[in-house]
């Protein structure tokens, strides 16, 4: 018995050949321009526009776009106006990894803001490294890493967890309860929380993880009930928190009793969970909508102006706004968009953002950044009820902290 | 319940259907086409004959030859990524469109697969230190189940015998139980998500929800250079050829009509005496091999092996991209996740905030007009126009 149906390979022959036409074709028809020559100089916009983290994400996106016309408006950089090319990043770690490479290699874009999941990040890590490319990481993350092709422009864990921690204490928590989605980042925090906790006298009375996604918190906030902590560590990430907080409304233990420390859970995330279930909590941040600064006075005024007067701002937002001003300040200081040279200019650039001064270390290519504990208000905006006055420099593998010394 | 069972033979297989299996066709009986009357070339049969190797040959000269030499190393490195993927097809297309088991779970064996691979390269590049991710959790020596995939030949026996083996055991206990239908499939999906979570959840040991990346050296290979990605491409290609032929040989085996015999009728086959839990279990268990290897070759062509891409969604994927290509003959079931992989690409690429849309409009549109696929359309067209030449 045979059964090729030959002229189905025929037709596979004939789409290959159309593949590789559209292949040979394709850095022609988007515009074969590599960065520096031409008159625009590209950059990649590589977020999930699609999946779970998209609704997270596209607000990032939205944000670093909102950049990139008021420095086209204001002249462009080096006198070339920034052309922005979008990826979909589609929530897929490989697919992070594959657009990457089209960007740098087809596109051939002058650097890329993008990501915002750590396993995005990980994932991408090695193709910027590879390829001598450059990548601006907007988003909080657990630390321990510093690449010397990524800019990290949110905060690292001494810039929002160590403080949060210290909020904690002086408010006299001794006992805490960590909560967590199972990935890289919260199951890194809480390694960090044991180490802080162990050295401050404070006890951990239970940590659990629950997948990406998982929305049955019945059981776990028993346990959290039946242990009776002082405050929660949240590190859940996602829909989950919609969740969890109204699990926990239901036993009717409010914020004072036991308030819930979160770390992303932000403006955009509160509207997600209903403000109900979260006003009173406690978050950490580098940057909320209502921080009183000139400049984040503008930054609001703009992205209503652009996006919508129900839009708000979050802090991944402002970070990944931040970054493509810092890049377009390194690439003035550079006086060229190529890599190494930005690389080097980048070292000290320092500009007055929505959350205040910034600074760029040059040392781990992190940046400095003021810690703010907010309090979640009930019309979803977040009140900030501690800062640490000045911006604390970036240190990813908590060398200059003693306790931490066995975590790296 | 019974009444899918009942249904199911009629729907996997109308037997006068021109892409699936035609009962007795030129090659086999070496007279006169049904269709065609006498021609001066020798005769349909022996036409027919040579077409199927000479389109396989042409197809071959383009993806061996004309393809690296036409595509960036780029875009070459994604046709890589499409060809494993038509890779696990071929088992997909031999399991589901010859045999009948409609497996949602081929994602477990691409795993498997890819994680020894992986396992193997990351000790390779840790050179006897612990793995990047093993330090960041935490991790302080390196697992018992890590140590033997530090030895190249143990990994790539693995990367085979561990979806083989799975398979084996997950094939002899549910067809012997005579499980099938949408029974083996939802079993075969929550295999899929089972793994996914017994993955994610053990990140000191597999590197959680992140998975293994950040690969440098495949056997000696630098893995970031133009030339060993030329070369994997070139390697995937050859094993896609030789696994196409090997599992075209096997279904005009004896064996392979005895597994099309399974799926059009399962307990008339039982009654005649053959032992069908063991022609699908064998099936199954090749279809798991496939994916395994395919699975070991996407890891060092795309860098990454990860949770993500063997779960339930991408599992789906190769599905439709099955369905979409004709599930009925294993060219169609090649094609489909080719097409299907450059569609996303390209559909991602143009438009980023719509693509699924589109992607999603094409796999209704193909079920829609032509429910055997694109190879159905082919054999479709084909049988039109000898019909009219003997019409004329």
């Amino acid at each position: 018995m045979r059964n090729t149906p030959w002229r189905s390979w025929a037709a596979f022959a004939v789409l290959a050949t159309a593949l590789a036409a559209c292949g040979g074709q394709s850095p022609t028809s988007s515009g074969g321009s590599a960065a520096g020559d031409g008159k625009t100089i590209k950059v990649g916009i590589l977020h999930s526009l699609s999946g779970t983290m998209a609704i997270s994400e596209v607000t990032v996106k939205d944000a670093e776009l909102l950049a990139i016309d008021e420095i086209n408006a204001a002249g462009g950089v080096l006198g070339k106006k920034i052309e922005p090319v979008i990826e979909d990043g589609a929530s897929d770690w490989p697919t992070f990894a594959e657009k990457a490479t089209k960007l740098i290699a087809q596109d051939k874009v002058a650097t890329v803001f993008g990501g915002w999941t750590s396993a995005s990040r990980k994932a991408m890590l090695p193709v910027f490294e590879k390829r001598k490319a450059l990548l601006w990481y907007p988003v909080q993350y657990e630390g321990l890493e510093s690449s010397p092709y990524i800019f990290y422009t949110g905060a690292t864990t001494n810039q929002q967890i160590v403080p949060g921690l210290d909020y904690l204490k002086e408010k006299g928590k001794k006992k805490l309860f960590l909560v967590g989605s199972d990935y890289v980042f919260p199951r890194t925090a809480n390694k960090i929380i044991k180490a802080y906790a162990a050295a401050n006298g404070m006890q951990i009375l239970g940590e659990e993880y629950t997948p990406l996604g998982h929305t049955e918190y019945s059981t776990l906030v028993n346990k959290i009930v039946e242990a009776k902590p002082d405050a929660v560590f949240n590190t859940l990430n996602g829909d989950s928190n919609v969740a969890f907080f109204k699990q926990l409304k239901s036993t009717g233990i409010t914020a004072e009793q036991m308030p819930v420390m979160s770390v992303s859970v932000a403006e955009e995330e509160v509207a997600g969970i209903g403000v109900d279930n979260v006003a009173g909590q406690l978050v950490a941040w580098n940057y909320y909508q209502t921080t009183d600064t000139p400049a984040n006075q503008k930054f609001v005024a703009a992205f209503k102006a652009k996006y919508g007067q129900e839009k708000v701002t979050s802090d991944p937002m402002e970070a990944g706004y931040n970054a493509v001003y810092l890049w377009a300040e390194a690439a003035k200081k550079a006086g060229t968009t190529e890599v190494e040279a930005v690389k080097k200019a980048a070292a000290g650039v320092s500009l007055e953002r929505p959350e205040g001064q910034v600074t760029i270390d040059g040392d781990n290519q992190h940046v400095y950044k003021t810690a703010r504990i907010g309090v979640i208000q009930p019309d979803g905006q977040i009140k900030e009820v501690w800062n640490s006055g000045k911006p604390i420099k970036p240190d990813p593998y908590l060398r200059t902290y003693p306790w931490a010394g066995g975590l790296v | 319940m019974t009444a899918f069972q009942d249904s199911q033979p009629a729907i996997e297989a109308p037997p006068p259907d021109p892409a699936a299996p035609a009962p007795a066709e030129p090659s086999v009986t070496g007279g006169p086409s049904v269709t065609g009357g006498p021609s001066v070339t020798g005769g349909p049969g022996r036409r027919a004959r040579l077409a199927g190797p000479a389109a396989f040959a042409a197809v071959a000269v383009v993806m061996l030859v004309v393809m690296p030499l036409a595509l960036e190393p780029f875009r070459l490195g994604l046709l890589a990524k499409y060809l494993c993927y038509a890779i696990v097809a071929l088992g997909i297309g031999l399991a589901w469109g010859k045999g009948g088991m409609l497996t949602l779970g081929q994602g477990v064996f691409f795993g498997l697969g890819g994680y020894a691979m992986g396992m193997y390269l990351k000790l390779h590049d840790a050179g006897g230190d612990l793995p990047d991710f093993m330090v960041w959790s935490g991790v302080e020596k390196l697992p018992a189940l890590w140590g033997p995939f530090g030895n190249p030949a143990f990994a790539l026996a693995m990367v085979v015998v561990l979806p083989v083996v799975m398979a084996l055991l997950l094939g002899a206990l549910v067809f012997r139980q005579r499980v099938r239908g949408a029974y083996f499939a939802i079993l075969t999906q929550a295999l899929a998500a089972a793994l996914v979570i017994l993955l994610v959840g053990q990140q000191g040991l597999t590197g959680g929800t992140n998975g293994l990346t950040n690969f440098f050296d495949f056997f000696g290979q630098d893995l970031a250079a133009d030339s060993t990605q030329r070369g994997l491409y070139l390697v995937v290609a050859l094993v896609l050829g030789v696994l196409y032929l090997a599992a075209w040989q096997l279904v005009r085996s004896r064996f392979g009509r005895l597994l099309v015999a399974v799926r059009d009728g399962e307990d008339r086959v039982r009654f005649l005496g053959y032992d069908p839990a063991t022609v699908k279990t064998l099936t199954f268990a090749i279809s798991a091999g496939m994916a395994g290897i395919a699975g070991a070759l996407f890891v060092p062509v795309v860098g990454i092996i990860s949770p993500a891409l063997l779960g339930v969604v991408p599992s789906l994927e190769l599905v439709v991209a099955v369905a979409v290509g004709g599930r009925y003959a294993l060219a169609g079931a090649v094609l489909g996740a080719v097409v299907m992989g450059y569609a996303k690409t390209y559909f991602s690429e143009e438009l980023p905030e719509a693509w699924l849309y589109l992607q999603g409009a094409l796999f209704i549109l193909v079920m829609t007009l032509a429910p055997k696929g694109l190879a159905g359309v082919a054999a479709a067209l084909r049988h039109v126009r000898t019909s009219r030449r003997a019409a004329a």
